[in-house]
């Protein structure tokens, strides 16, 4: 075939196609011996398309087609057509909402036919190029803050309607364009200030209120004594100070007992008290009397957690080895092929195989970086740190949601995890950026 | 475009890297730091399976199984799976209806969730699982049959001695944390059972399975890698002769007492029985908990007693073998040694005169032979008045360590629980009772018939005619024999080492063998003889009293060995509260016993005295009276619960029929012939109560 279309191979990032089948295959294995039962027909049911890995073989087929055909058009589609793309993806997610069947508990599905898939996966490709697009416009001044704030909504608009179709998780990957912005200049102080939200959030679940809002003033003051000099030349100092007080004791106060109780779900919110190993306080009385006598005092999610790191842990340094881990294979972690299959690589291949698997996936996003900077075409340069800044948030959030890091928020690990559709999804993310970066001598700019 | 940004890749970089480190950090954590979670997963999904050994069987002398294991068979159901069966032809083989049928699914699911297996019912009737067995395959889904071993006692005889075992409870547990018991799990709990738990137990083996998050068993762990095979329990020999056992039960039947026999030459028992006593297949199967409470706390027969070496009694005349030998070997009589008796024995005053049977004046032997009390009050009176002692306190010392030889006042210590030791009075009892020096002969005199402050058990009066025939020394009495596969506890060492705690030359003996055949042949126990084995043996009449005062009738005693020569027997035999003499009942039954153990088979002249004696009904009339009691009150709880049932019925009928049961009630109601009256009357209630006694039986038949 090389030889053949030389066009093709011309240029492309070996490296990269070699992560993405590695990775492919780890998935392929890992789901096998997720969902293999003893004495299961393995060739007939490969065959007959019956079971989920060679479901997922298929899918993976189909993403080599796909590839094969993103690698034959013309680089310059991407571009042209990026805001074509992000129309149509707005189109579909919205599509959903008349169409959309119910599956556990989500809204975001569209069935056709035997298949189902989720636009919001989609999605991201659309985003990531559309916000490309919009950043490498030549009229773009990024240092504005309108045109931080366009692109903001650009990544953040599927995100909304991907939050009214119950799909918290789904909608929390859009943040990670943020990224790609920050890259292209956001000041930094906006990132630095979204770490400290994040950590005045955390505060406010962990800290009693009361304790949190006397720490705060006690910083206030102490920032003004300190700062007591410069006030006197600067009253507007002291206004800003003031200000952050009252924007974090509002937060910690108002804003997040509000989004706990009224924005975010139920599920959601008990997950994120789960993580803390915390009672979530924002229980009816009805839900607590509820819990005290039936006893389920261990939520859904806390169990899985519970049982995917003891599933973890118990592979111990080197693992039980394919198809011997019992907590895998006898359904103790639920979800198992899907969101937790990286439980199946931690028991079966203890820490060794699970650190192989982080560290090709520590490759994988640091070659992206690598040829982002190699680009010529600010498109280029900022489509792939889109697809770095959707890889690491999946990766970064599943993994650390198995080990118990951080809030279960069902996201699959790319490449890895069941799902045709996630499958396809960064398969077509991937195949775009090696296309891209294939014909980047082409470009001048 | 910004190039000045181009820095910010090394930052995405380093963000990058901050998290997978963290995450690393906790991977690590999980997997190489913390050891709880590889626990944790084992408990989860390993489930350590204990597997149970056959339990040791045990044999008789003749290697006849007598203690062996059975399968029994339990009916399991798993509710969720048992769909779409023909419920009706499986309730018709199971004998119950569909509404019974629902309501044991029903408390299956509650008990045991709708996929575990339960059980449907446990220890299936021979006839049930024959008939489910042959249909099961149209059940096969979600019904299986299981087995599970039960004890079976193959001879339904000496039940007493080998004993039961039952569940353990958190008492035992406690005190056997080391032996690898859980709750659940059977020991031995009486009898041998209890004494030789340890080598019948076996090994238990573990196997290890796989479980799923719903706890169902999905196979082998590592294809069993870590398993532990179980290791068979031992198998024991008795010394045991189970068909002389069954002979003496039979004899028994009927009547309060015991009999035991002990080979002399090797110190095995070779019967114990005690009377009443209970069919030990009771004790296993479904309904063992019932009857062990009823066999426990409800039979005033006490059955559960192994009265062998349980009970304690005055030796009575028995006791009299022994002072002859103390006797004859401290030099204080001689054979030729005469007394005479007047009538009674007058020798501490006339106030309390020793009653004698036959008067007149008598050597030694013929003082045995006729069980001559006056004779051994006078012994007696030596061996307290002994002028090789100071007092008395050290004349008693001396007879008490006579008595102490001859096994008495002690524990035998045979390999069954709960054996009882007797009782020997002692200078210092003596001292206590009468003050220091304030006691003489007199005070003891009724001892020296066996009477009084002397309390043995039958195991003892058994083992003590043991040591008189082997001429001075015996072999603790023991059942059991020989340990398949070796004594490895070393728990048969005592039995092998032969006592013989003074020495007392055989002449002594042969002077009171003497007496012992004439008694058999010529004296208070002719009863006992049996044409062609010399038989020497030696009566009791045992006076007893109720709480000490009020006097019941006497105990019959016999104690023998046989043949005199070449003794192959020691035996004696107590039937309670029997009234009469020793030789009444207790010497014949003796004498079957020897026959059936010497010769094999009772001669069919005698047979007709052994149908007697096994027909006697010599049950005390206290425990005779108690037993009616019991009736009388399970009949009345008997009658209250007929009234409820008939209250229901009555009410069922009426709501159910009451056109068709009219016409015939009140044809049956109205007035009969005056000269029917007689004979209408019970027939009247009779054929009415069962009717409705039957329509309810079919409900609740469990």
């Amino acid at each position: 075939m090389n030889q053949r279309n030389p066009a093709i191979s011309k240029g492309i990032d070996t490296s990269l196609i070699w992560i993405f089948l590695l990775l492919v295959g780890i998935g392929l294995t890992a789901i096998f011996a997720a969902t293999y039962k003893e004495g299961d027909p393995v060739v007939q049911s490969f065959l007959r398309f019956k079971t989920d890995y060679s479901k997922q073989f298929y899918f993976f087929l189909i993403a080599c087609v796909l590839g094969l055909f993103i690698l034959l058009t013309d680089s310059k589609f991407f571009s042209a057509t990026a805001n074509i793309w992000y129309v149509f993806g707005i189109f579909i997610l919205l599509l959903v909402f008349p169409f959309h069947s119910r599956v556990k508990g989500t809204e975001s599905i569209i069935r056709m036919g035997g298949f189902q898939f989720q636009p919001a996966e989609f999605c991201k490709v659309f985003v990531s190029l559309a916000l490309a697009k919009y950043l490498s416009r030549p009229e773009t001044d990024f240092t504005k803050t309108r045109s931080q704030i366009i692109a903001a909504g650009i990544a953040l608009l599927p995100a909304a309607i991907t939050i009214l179709q119950n799909e918290t998780g789904l909608a929390l990957v859009y943040f990670a364009f943020f990224l790609v912005m920050y890259r292209e200049g956001l000041p930094s102080i906006i990132l630095v200030l979204g770490f400290a939200m994040a950590a005045l959030v955390v505060a406010t679940i962990v800290v009693d209120p009361n304790t949190l809002a006397l720490v705060l003033t006690a910083l206030a003051v102490g920032a003004i004594y300190l700062l007591r000099r410069l006030i006197k030349r600067n009253r507007r100092i002291l206004t800003n100070i003031i200000l952050l007080w009252v924007i974090c004791v509002g937060i910690q106060r108002f804003a997040v007992p509000f989004a706990f109780q009224h924005v975010l779900q139920k599920h959601q919110v008990e997950r994120i008290f789960d993580l803390f190993g915390k009672d979530n306080p924002y229980r009816s009385a009805d839900e607590i009397a509820d819990v005290q006598t039936t006893k389920k005092n261990e939520s859904q999610s806390s169990y899985n957690v519970k049982q995917s790191k003891i599933a973890i842990g118990s592979g111990r340094i080197l693992g039980k080895g394919l198809l011997k881990g019992t907590q895998t294979r006898y359904d103790f972690v639920p979800e198992q092929r899907t969101d937790f299959i990286f439980c199946t690589v931690g028991e079966g291949f203890g820490f060794v195989g699970s650190f192989i698997l982080l560290a090709l996936y520590l490759l994988l996003l640091f070659r992206i970086v690598t040829i982002a900077e190699r680009q010529r075409s600010t498109f280029s340069r900022c489509y792939a740190y889109g697809v770095a800044a959707v890889y690491f948030f999946h990766i970064a959030i599943n993994i650390a949601m198995t080990v118990g890091l951080a809030p279960v928020i069902g996201i699959p690990l790319p490449f890895v995890s069941y799902g045709g559709t996630s499958l396809l999804t960064f398969s077509i993310l991937l195949f775009i950026l090696v296309r891209l970066d294939a014909d980047r001598q082409m470009v001048l700019r | 475009m910004p190039v000045f940004n181009q820095s910010r890749s090394r930052i995405i970089r380093l963000i990058f890297l901050a998290t997978f480190i963290v995450i690393t950090g906790q991977l690590f954590y999980l997997q190489v730091i913390s050891k709880k979670y590889k626990q944790l997963a084992d408990d989860n999904a390993i489930l350590k399976k204990v597997v149970y050994p056959p339990r040791g069987i045990i044999f008789d002398r003749k290697h006849r199984p007598i203690l062996n294991n059975t399968l029994t068979y339990d009916l399991m159901v798993t509710p969720n799976q048992a769909k779409g069966i023909d419920t009706l032809l499986f309730c018709q083989l199971m004998d119950i209806d569909t509404a019974e049928y629902r309501k044991r699914i029903v408390t299956a699911i509650i008990k045991n969730k709708a996929f575990r297996p339960s059980v449907f019912e446990s220890s299936l009737s021979p006839q049930k699982f024959a008939r489910i067995q042959e249909n099961l395959w149209r059940f096969s889904n979600g019904f299986y049959i299981q087995e599970r071993p039960i004890r079976l006692y193959t001879y339904n005889a000496a039940a007493n001695i080998l004993g039961y075992i039952s569940e353990v409870d958190t008492n035992y547990l406690k005190k056997h944390k080391d032996d690898g018991y859980q709750s659940g799990d059977y020991a031995g709990w009486t009898g041998l059972e209890w004494s030789y738990e340890k080598s019948l137990m076996g090994q238990r083996g573990v196997q290890f399975l796989i479980k799923d998050n719903f706890n169902r068993i999905q196979g082998p762990y590592e294809k069993g890698a870590f398993d532990i095979k179980p290791v068979a329990g031992s198998n024991l020999h008795l010394s045991l002769d189970i068909e002389l056992q069954e002979e003496g039960e039979k004899l028994m039947s009927n009547k309060v007492g015991s009999i035991v026999a002990i080979d002399p030459k090797t110190g095995g028992v070779l019967a114990m029985v005690s009377s009443p006593t209970y069919n030990p297949n009771y004790l296993t199967g479904s309904e063992r908990t019932r009857h062990i409470r009823e066999l426990m706390y409800n039979d005033p027969r006490l059955p559960l007693l192994n009265r062998g070496i349980n009970a304690t009694y005055s030796p009575g005349s028995t006791f009299k073998t022994l002072q002859a030998l103390v006797g004859l070997h401290e030099g204080i009589i001689t054979p030729t040694t005469q007394f005479s008796c007047p009538g009674a024995f007058y020798g501490c005053g006339s106030g309390h005169p020793m009653g004698c049977l036959d008067p007149g004046t008598f050597s030694l032997q013929m003082a045995i032979t006729k069980s001559c009390n006056t004779y051994f009050a006078n012994v007696m009176m030596r061996v307290i008045n002994n002028p090789k002692f100071p007092d008395s306190d050290s004349s008693l010392r001396n007879w008490d360590r006579y008595m102490y030889a001859f096994g008495l006042g002690h524990k035998l210590g045979i390999d069954l629980p709960t054996e009882q030791k007797g009782h020997i009075p002692t200078p210092v009892e003596f001292d206590k009772l009468y003050g220091q020096d304030r006691w003489n002969f007199c005070n003891f005199r009724s001892v020296s018939i066996g009477q009084g402050e002397v309390n043995v058990t039958p195991l003892q009066v058994a083992n003590e005619m043991a040591y008189i025939a082997n001429k001075g020394w015996y072999y603790t009495p023991h059942m059991v024999d020989s340990i398949e596969g070796g004594d490895k506890l070393g728990v048969l060492e005592k039995f092998k080492t032969k006592i013989r705690p003074i020495d007392i030359p055989d002449s002594v003996f042969e002077y009171v063998h003497n007496g012992m055949q004439g008694v058999v042949d010529a004296g208070t126990g002719m009863g006992a003889r049996i044409d062609g084995i010399s038989i020497c043996g030696k009566t009791g009449t045992v006076e007893n009293y109720y709480k000490g005062t009020i006097k019941l009738n006497n105990h019959s005693f016999f104690c023998a060995f046989a043949p005199r020569e070449n003794p192959k027997i020691a035996i004696m035999c107590v039937v309670e509260n029997s009234g009469r003499f020793g030789g009444t009942y207790a010497a014949p039954i003796v004498s079957l016993m020897i026959e059936k153990y010497l010769r094999d088979t009772i001669a069919a002249s005698r047979k007709p005295m052994e149908e007697r004696m096994a027909g006697l009904n010599l049950i005390p009339a206290m425990m005779l009276q108690k037993m009616k009691t019991r009736d009388s009150l399970q009949q009345i709880r008997r009658d209250s619960i007929e009234q409820v049932r008939k209250a229901m019925t009555d009410t069922l009928q009426s709501e159910m029929i009451p056109d068709d049961d009219q016409p015939t009630g009140t044809k049956k109601n109205m007035p009969p012939n005056p000269a029917d009256k007689k004979p209408a009357k019970p027939d009247m209630i009779k054929p009415d109560t069962n009717k409705k006694r039957n329509p309810l039986n079919r409900i609740t038949r469990p």
